[in-house]
């Protein structure tokens, strides 16, 4: 009985896993939103702005076209909502390059300047509103040929999407575009030393330009993603919700220390971390729920923390040396070589 | 005496007939347009504004061809605005401006909104001065806000809770400083993590504390103070609008202007100001010359965590009288923009923080007046959209100081 009916065990695993990769796919995308200005040497702190243009553009592409085939349409959206977030974080590496705006600043201000639009695009009376849903803030439902395959899992109950596979497609561009093409190479020269980079004769303008673009792209595409493949539709809370998405994409870069297979692990354990502490995953005996949430954002914290941290272990390391050094002390002879 | 003030005058003939000066003029020309399209004055002609406007763009142009290209192109853009805004405003229902439109209740309002951004910028002026950069401003004025609020609670008072808070924003920034400074690990990272951590420490202690009830009513808030004199200053239209905006200021906003004075003397009229910048901009030098680059950069990011954490306790005691999770909502970030924007000067931080209040101000007015309910919500986009433009170019690069955001290995 309790084999993969409702209820059962096993579909509540299958239920769980589920979640947690959905939650993989957009942690995945904006881990690399950071990662890749990151190995440019910027510092991408917009993939809020990029992830909400990315999904206002992908909702709207979906709804928009419904007498669209479904292949068509859904790279037609995926592609339009793609480019958005790369416009969106472009703006900030245009900026960077040609009068010199630090892009964190830059960035802070599209992230607002994305959250207050889309709030008024989506808002009551806002152009993207549902007319039918009366004063609830949200956009009309994507069509159903925009919306992405579910391969495993009830496409009801928000099963798995095929944007899993995007995804991790994604990371293997990722790393065949830093370490196999021309653009890559000058990237990360760029991120190494602009000025002995500049020196070598690359244009660090251009690559802070194209950096920044293409991280806006990798966001945009996380924000497309999630509204073709499980919201469906995009309210005033799932725009508002897009900062905290963000910013677990900063930590999943930098505890995947940039590298693809690193990202993906981080995106993987901090999706299984918020998916676990959800309130209905957790029984009110062991810990209380409410708090579970936030002790998340308290992990995360000291994980970054910590990551960032190089001399830190340096500085372990040396105590243990010298602890053991002073335990040896009464044997002269015996001090151990580093 | 008398050549001095020869030399004044000549020194302010120079400046009027310079196109810097005009362009100056220019822009308030433009913004003269769009104010008199409003209440009080409410010129119901669309004429009025236009004409004024051309005026600044035609002065704005002017600078433009004798090559001061920033100050003359912000002039055509003041006057642009001030067109656009006017021909706006006059077709609108005199009642609808009416409604939006309250001049000493906007300075109020627009006051009350800039202060925890002032608070705020001014910790991270002096964090950014000694050359840490502090992202983590936002996280600072968070923990500000729950523990102020707590220790309100606790202690009864509200002074207590003004302690508390300091002392825990101080405390989160101490864990900054510790990482960025000892630890040499990347500023903007630590600052990041920083930030996570607030948001977990304030939204776990408030779920366990306080639960689904939120903070409890009787909180002890900040005090206003009551300034009643100032509605009595003659003649009577000038009395009621001095009264009005500034005769009931809550405590923290007064202290917010003090501390900007004061702020303003110490980084750049005494010695330990000039510790502060020379630590920032070349740490080596002042090692050399027996500054302690250490003792000064723990001092600024400490004292940055205790200044942010106070714009966080006014906003949950002084201004909302109650917390609620994540209600910095992004203002430290702000509050980092301001002080770029105003070129990690206090006055000119100051300035942008009243310009992010002003939009603040006027959003929820915005709001209330039928019809406009969504405008309001996109208003709110003007200042950040405002800062780019001028972060881009408008207001000259910003230089920040030069050692900034890079660690120091001591020799």
């Amino acid at each position: 009985m309790h084999g993969s009916q409702p209820g059962g065990e096993r579909f509540n695993a299958a239920l769980n896993l589920q979640q947690t990769l959905i939650l993989t796919v957009t942690l995945v995308l904006t881990g690399l939103a950071v990662a890749f200005a990151f190995r440019c040497g910027l510092f991408n702190i917009g993939g809020q702005g990029q992830y909400i243009v990315g999904s206002l553009v992908g909702v709207q592409m979906g709804v928009w076209f419904a007498s669209m085939s479904p292949v068509p349409h859904v790279l037609l959206a995926v592609a339009a909502a793609s480019f958005a977030g790369a416009v969106w974080g472009g703006i900030a590496g245009f900026l960077r390059a040609t009068v010199g705006a630090h892009e964190v600043i830059t960035t802070i201000m599209l992230n607002w300047t994305a959250l207050w639009i889309g709030s008024y695009l989506v808002g009551f009376g806002g152009p993207l509103q549902d007319p039918k849903a009366g004063a609830v803030p949200v956009t009309k439902e994507v069509s159903q040929g925009a919306k992405l395959h579910v391969f495993w899992g009830s496409a009801v109950l928000q099963g798995l999407h095929i944007g899993f596979f995007v995804a991790l497609a994604a990371l293997v561009v990722y790393w065949l575009v830093l370490s196999r093409t021309t653009l890559g190479f000058e990237v990360r020269a760029v991120g190494f030393n602009a000025e002995a980079a500049r020196y070598g004769g690359i244009s660090v303008a251009r690559n802070y330009f194209v950096a920044m673009a293409i991280s806006g792209l990798f966001a945009g595409l996380a924000g497309a993603l999630d509204v073709l493949g499980w919201q469906f539709r995009l309210d005033l809370t799932g725009i508002q919700i897009a900062s905290q998405i963000a910013f677990m994409g900063i930590a999943v870069a930098l505890l995947g220390r940039n590298t693809p297979i690193g990202v993906f692990l981080a995106a993987v354990l901090f999706a299984a971390l918020i998916n676990g502490t959800s309130t209905r995953n957790l029984d009110p005996s062991v810990f209380r729920p409410e708090l579970a949430g936030n002790l998340t954002r308290i992990i995360q914290g000291l994980v970054v923390l910590f990551v960032g941290a190089d001399l830190l272990i340096i500085y372990l390391w040396q105590l243990r040396r010298k602890l053991r050094l002073g335990r040896t002390k009464a044997l002269p002879q015996e001090v151990p070589q580093a | 005496m008398i050549a001095r003030a020869d030399t004044v005058l000549e020194l302010g003939r120079a400046r009027i007939a310079s196109p810097r000066a005009a362009a100056v003029l220019g822009i308030f020309l433009g913004l003269f347009a769009f104010w008199l399209a409003l209440p009080p004055v409410a010129a119901r002609s669309v004429v009025v504004p236009v004409v004024v406007g051309v005026v600044a763009v035609a002065v704005g142009v002017w600078v433009v061809s004798r090559g001061d290209l920033r100050p003359g192109w912000g002039a055509v853009a003041a006057g642009i605005v001030g067109i656009l805004g006017g021909a706006f405003a006059t077709r609108a229902a005199t009642s609808h401006l009416d409604a939006v439109i309250t001049w000493s209740a906007l300075v109020a309002a627009t006051l009350r909104f800039a202060t925890p951004l002032t608070f705020a910028a001014i910790g991270g002026m002096f964090s950014e001065r000694s050359g840490v950069v502090n992202i983590g401003l936002e996280g600072m004025m968070l923990m500000g806000a729950f523990f102020g609020a707590w220790g309100a609670d606790v202690t009864n008072s509200w002074i207590g809770g003004v302690l508390i808070g300091m002392g825990f924003g101080a405390a989160l920034a101490l864990v900054h400083a510790i990482f960025s400074i000892h630890l040499r690990a990347d500023q903007i990272v630590s600052g990041t993590a920083v930030n996570f951590l607030a948001l977990g420490i304030t939204g776990y202690f408030f779920v366990d504390i306080y639960g689904n009830n939120g903070t409890p009513d009787n909180l002890a808030g900040i005090p206003d103070v009551h300034l009643s004199f100032l509605g009595h200053v003659p003649p009577h239209g000038l009395g009621s609008f001095l009264g009005d905006s500034f005769g009931q200021l809550n405590f923290m906003v007064w202290l917010s202007l003090a501390l900007l004075v004061l702020s303003y003397v110490v980084m750049f009229k005494t010695p330990l100001g000039l510790r502060i910048r020379s630590v920032g901009e070349h740490p080596r030098a002042a090692d050399t010359v027996g500054v302690s680059v250490y003792g000064i950069r723990y001092a600024c990011v400490t004292a940055s965590g205790a200044l942010a954490a106070l714009g966080g306790v006014f906003l949950s005691i002084g201004f909302v009288h109650s917390f609620s999770e994540n209600m910095t909502a992004g203002r430290g970030f702000i509050a980092l923009a301001a002080l770029i924007f105003g070129r990690w000067r206090p006055f000119g931080a100051f300035g942008a923080a009243l310009l992010f209040g002003f939009a603040s101000a006027v959003a929820p007015r915005l709001e209330n007046v039928e019809g406009w309910a969504n405008y309001g919500t996109l208003f709110q986009a003007l200042p950040y959209v405002l800062t780019l433009i001028a972060v881009a170019g408008v207001i000259g690069r910003s230089i920040p100081p030069a050692a900034v955001g890079r660690p120091y290995a001591k020799q």
